[in-house]
């Protein structure tokens, strides 16, 4: 059954600039919309019973030879394991390389700004925002790792170099990531650090849950290449 | 800056030589290919990487020297200078947004960040479940960072700096291991901008075609200052 069938457990609006974090049971799947374009859901994601096994950039960007997500690809852990896996996307194309923004980058940008002021619409960042919801599951800045970007582009030209692509999501487009492994999932809603808009309008995302199956032998991430076959392989073992 | 000549040759690609003498430098060690290697840079202090055989990855990890949370960040640094490829110019940026060390010259050209360290683990997954017994650079940094002890661990092992490799990005987003583009003698060195602790594992993968399957030795030096 395709997961936009199954019944959805429970649902939620991730408010623009706003962090996030939940346990990702194995067996369920997390589906992020961006109800009115060009959202930015900034996302680390760790082994939730031993969270030294995180999110690897490199072991998922050389495995599968790619520098971009999209259906069909997985997130890999530094362990060999998948995290989870892209098992739907009507955007084609998220960042796994851009990283995040910090404090300066966004004074810089969007010009200064209080809590005092501005109230929740205040300006903030990624790392910040990152390191507060790490912080609720006892983790910090040894455990900042590398991002990914839903719902952005970042083209790399021949000479390396790196252009946000403006535009990449549209309204109600949406990704699908099904839990290989009991993940937490960490997000924030800021904007991208190249996205060029001169002004700070991070914008919501929605987030579901739903169960799913288990990856059958024919499962479209499992068989897209050996390298995710094994690092299924490597998945089941772990829950043996 | 210690430079003579600058030779552009491609956009990305800034060859600049230096003027520092390897006999006036304060500390020389050549790194066996599999063996790890940890020690500081201080501020001002330059720091060489020399490729003596050819093609060789050099998995290199820097640390703010007096607070280790504070590390080299691969995207941060390519962020910044908006390029995926290090060379000469390039700032090292760290975690909290801190330069720690800068490029100064670089006579292979380009330099990979994306690629990271080979793992016992990975090798599983990128090439048969049979490979795990293989030595790996993620051992030869744990190795190093348990006995340097100052509470480091696994979680400081992010995401590293390739030095030597070429690992290209297309515009249809794939991510590809090419050939090398460096040859013997083939250097990079760095500035350290703060007091840093270098970390380096000289790779000892025997599975990908990008050392021709045969890793050799580096040299690191290190010169004073200048003032």
């Amino acid at each position: 059954m395709y997961m936009s069938e199954m019944p959805i457990l429970w649902e939620e609006t991730i408010q623009p600039g706003a962090t996030w974090s939940h346990v990702l049971k194995r067996g369920t799947a997390l589906r992020v919309v961006d109800p009115e374009g060009g959202a930015n859901a900034a996302a680390i994601f760790y082994n939730f019973e031993c969270p030294v096994e995180r999110y690897n950039m490199p072991d998922t960007l050389k495995a599968q030879q790619i520098a971009r997500l999209t259906t069909g690809f997985v997130l890999y852990s530094d362990m060999g394991r998948i995290l989870c896996s892209v098992t739907a996307d009507t955007v084609g194309w998220h960042d796994p390389i851009g990283g995040t923004s910090n404090a300066s980058l966004i004074n810089a940008k969007y010009g200064p700004s209080t809590y005092q002021e501005s109230r929740n619409n205040n300006h903030k960042n990624g790392r910040d925002s990152f390191l507060v919801e790490l912080g609720k599951w006892g983790l910090g800045s040894r455990d900042l790792v590398a991002n990914v970007n839903l719902f952005s582009r970042v083209d790399v030209a021949e000479d390396g170099g790196m252009s946000f692509v403006p535009g990449n999501s549209k309204a109600g487009d949406s990704v699908e990531l099904r839990a290989e492994m009991n993940v937490l999932a960490i997000l924030n809603t800021c904007p991208h650090p190249l996205d060029p808009n001169p002004k700070y309008q991070p914008k919501p995302v929605q987030v579901s849950i739903r169960r799913v199956p288990p990856p059958a032998a024919e499962d479209p991430c499992r068989v897209s290449r050996p390298e995710n076959g094994r690092g299924f392989t490597l998945t089941e073992r772990y829950f043996l | 800056m210690p430079t003579t000549t600058t030779t552009t040759i491609m956009t990305a690609t800034n060859l600049v030589e230096s003027s520092l003498s390897p006999s006036e430098a304060i500390y020389r060690h050549v790194i066996l290919a599999g063996d790890p290697w940890i020690h500081e840079i201080k501020k001002g202090q330059y720091f060489r990487i020399v490729d003596l055989h050819g093609n060789q990855a050099v998995d290199t990890l820097f640390y703010n020297a007096h607070d280790y949370s504070d590390r080299y960040s691969a995207q941060d640094t390519i962020q910044q200078q908006r390029n995926i490829y290090l060379t000469t110019g390039t700032k090292l940026i760290s975690t909290t947004g801190t330069a720690l060390l800068t490029i100064v010259a670089d006579t292979c050209g380009r330099h990979d960040t994306l690629g990271g360290a080979c793992a016992n683990e990975s090798n599983m997954v990128r090439y048969a479940l049979e490979k795990r017994h293989m030595h790996a650079c993620r051992n030869s940094f744990l190795k190093s960072v348990t006995e340097w002890g100052q509470s480091m661990s696994k979680r400081d092992i992010t995401s590293n700096i390739n030095f030597f490799m070429n690992v290209p990005v297309t515009p249809e987003g794939k991510l590809t291991f090419e050939d090398g583009i460096s040859d013997p003698g083939k250097y990079v060195e760095m500035r350290a901008e703060i007091d840093v602790l270098a970390l380096i594992s000289n790779c000892p993968q025997l599975n990908n075609p990008c050392n021709a399957y045969n890793p050799t030795p580096v040299e690191v030096l290190i010169w004073e200052a200048r003032l």
